[in-house]
């Protein structure tokens, strides 16, 4: 299926809400996501943001409000929305008996394209898979696996790419690697969704951060925007103290 | 994008059928228990059971061929747990697929799986003096009954696999169905049960389903329990279908 880019927001929610039987999760939810920008939808546990990324993969009908996902709605033009997008859920979905490279594969020809083996392997090369292409899944580490379930989520080149909690219990070093992904991603034009409980994540990648709070965003803005909001900064010196990130990383001897 | 329904499935199918070609124990698990109960029923009870007939092996096979199916689904509704549970179904839900694929991929899985099973059991009837002078007819007759009670229970499973909560709930619901061969003509006949016991493993589908693959294997004619067979195999299979794609749409909608 064609998916050309519609001209207009890449992504478009409007009063979106959401219960489960009684318990409110989503109330009115607004926000618009330009073509190729970072957004960061950013939230305390149970805030909802995996809601609202389920209600735009088209996992889940919202109860109330629209939702547009490249120019298509959600709940009537579901399988022009799958088209456009790639999910990378908040545990990495793969399949864990298979090789990191059959993984690649399956997805490809899910995905009707022609010459699948060549595609997993130029993403397996590209996400310095390929010394462990050929071994189970399972034995993976917890960065290999989400390194596998992102190059999974960019076969076939999907316009829009969610990435739900992407760095959520991974070591500081996948960490970094997955916020270098996310920002060449965008780098190439794809428009990436990503929520995260992590502040400093948010800060990082995003052109643009929604707080996402007890069901409703309580601020949309860039960084600048955000940090407008509070008093100015005051000025004070203090004698820059190493942080254990950045001790950590002169130990092992990472360069960020 | 229905139009890549085959294409979708047989990737899918492919895949499943990698699981089990990498978990062979699945499969020998799977044909453990009946091969346990077939040595247990005719080395060491089938002295004491007259059923009229020379050979207990004889008697005894349709019946620990339903019971192989009833335990091999079980593995049928844990796998299609383990994939949602795991997030690679939601993973499949958002990708453009024919989304039903993903469901049928599962069913025809167990059918491979649950073939192989019964190739194993039959295999072990023969090693303990299973004869047949059936002909190929009947054999594809055998064969074909074998077929509808694996869909028509492995619907069921998807059932189980879809709204269970815990990985041994999904399994779980095949304990009765495992079961239900004992109260039936399958080890020993009918006639020589209490009244109300002996209604209820008249009527009940298993009965049915043994008495026609029994006279299958002898080359006699088959009666009209091979109709109310057929019957039960679709009733449960339309009814069990029913139930798990109204499941299914729950789950994804």
């Amino acid at each position: 299926m064609k998916t050309n880019q519609v001209p207009g927001p890449a992504i478009h929610v409007q009063g979106l809400e959401k219960s489960y039987k009684k318990l409110e999760v989503l109330r009115g939810v607004d926000f618009e996501v330009a073509p190729g920008s970072i957004f960061a939808l950013l939230g305390s546990n149970g805030a909802g943001k995996t809601t609202v990324v389920r209600i735009l993969s088209t996992l889940l009908a919202p109860d109330a409000g629209t939702a547009h996902v490249n120019g298509f709605d959600v709940a009537t033009q579901s399988a022009q929305v799958r088209a456009s997008i790639s999910l990378t859920g908040q545990f990495a979905a793969v399949d864990e008996v298979l090789t990191g490279r059959e993984n690649l594969v399956l997805v490809a020809k899910l995905r009707h394209l022609k010459d699948s083996g060549t595609i997993a392997d130029e993403l397996l090369e590209r996400f310095s898979l390929t010394d462990a292409a050929a071994r189970k899944v399972s034995e993976y580490s917890g960065g290999m696996r989400r390194r596998l379930d992102i190059a999974m989520s960019l076969i076939g080149d999907p316009r829009i790419i969610f990435l739900d909690e992407p760095t959520t219990g991974l070591d500081p070093q996948a960490r970094l690697e997955v916020w270098r992904m996310v920002k060449e991603l965008a780098a190439n034009g794809t428009t990436v969704l990503l929520t995260t409980q992590y502040l400093d994540e948010a800060e990082q990648l995003a052109d643009r951060v929604a707080i996402l709070n007890e069901g409703k965003i309580i601020v949309n803005g860039t960084l600048a925007e955000l940090k407008a909001m509070l008093p100015p900064a005051k000025v004070e010196y203090v004698e820059k103290q190493p942080t254990l990130e950045d001790v950590f990383f002169a130990l092992i001897g990472a360069n960020k | 994008m229905s139009q890549h329904f085959l294409s979708d499935t047989s990737v899918l199918l492919g895949r499943s059928l990698r699981h089990i070609s990498r978990s062979m124990d699945t499969i020998i698990t799977t044909a453990i228990m009946p091969i346990a109960f077939m040595l247990l029923f005719v080395f060491v009870f089938g002295g004491a059971i007259n059923t009229g007939t020379d050979s207990y092996v004889n008697y005894l096979l349709p019946g620990i061929l339903l019971i192989t199916i009833a335990s091999g689904i079980s593995y049928t509704a844990y796998r299609l747990f383990l994939d949602l549970k795991g997030g690679i179904f939601e993973r499949f839900q958002s990708m453009p697929i024919a989304r039903s694929s993903v469901l049928w991929a599962h069913v025809l899985t167990s059918l491979v799986a649950n073939l192989v099973s019964l190739v194993v059991v039959v295999l072990m009837a023969l090693l303990m003096g299973f004869r047949s002078g059936a002909g190929v007819v009947q054999w594809l007759g055998v064969a074909g009954l074998l077929v509808l009670f694996t869909l028509a229970l492995t619907w069921l499973a998807v059932i189980a696999g879809l709204s269970a909560k815990t990985v041994d709930g999904a399994s779980a619901f095949s304990y009765p169905l495992i079961f239900l061969p004992f109260i039936s003509s399958a080890f020993v006949p009918t006639e020589t049960m209490p009244a109300p016991v002996r209604a209820f493993a008249e009527n009940q589908p298993v009965t049915s389903i043994v008495n026609s693959i029994r006279d299958l294997l002898n080359q006699q004619q088959v009666g009209s329990d091979l109709w109310i067979a057929i019957a039960w195999c679709v009733g449960i299979l339309v009814v069990a279908y029913f139930f798990a794609m109204a499941a299914y749409r729950r789950k994804i909608s």
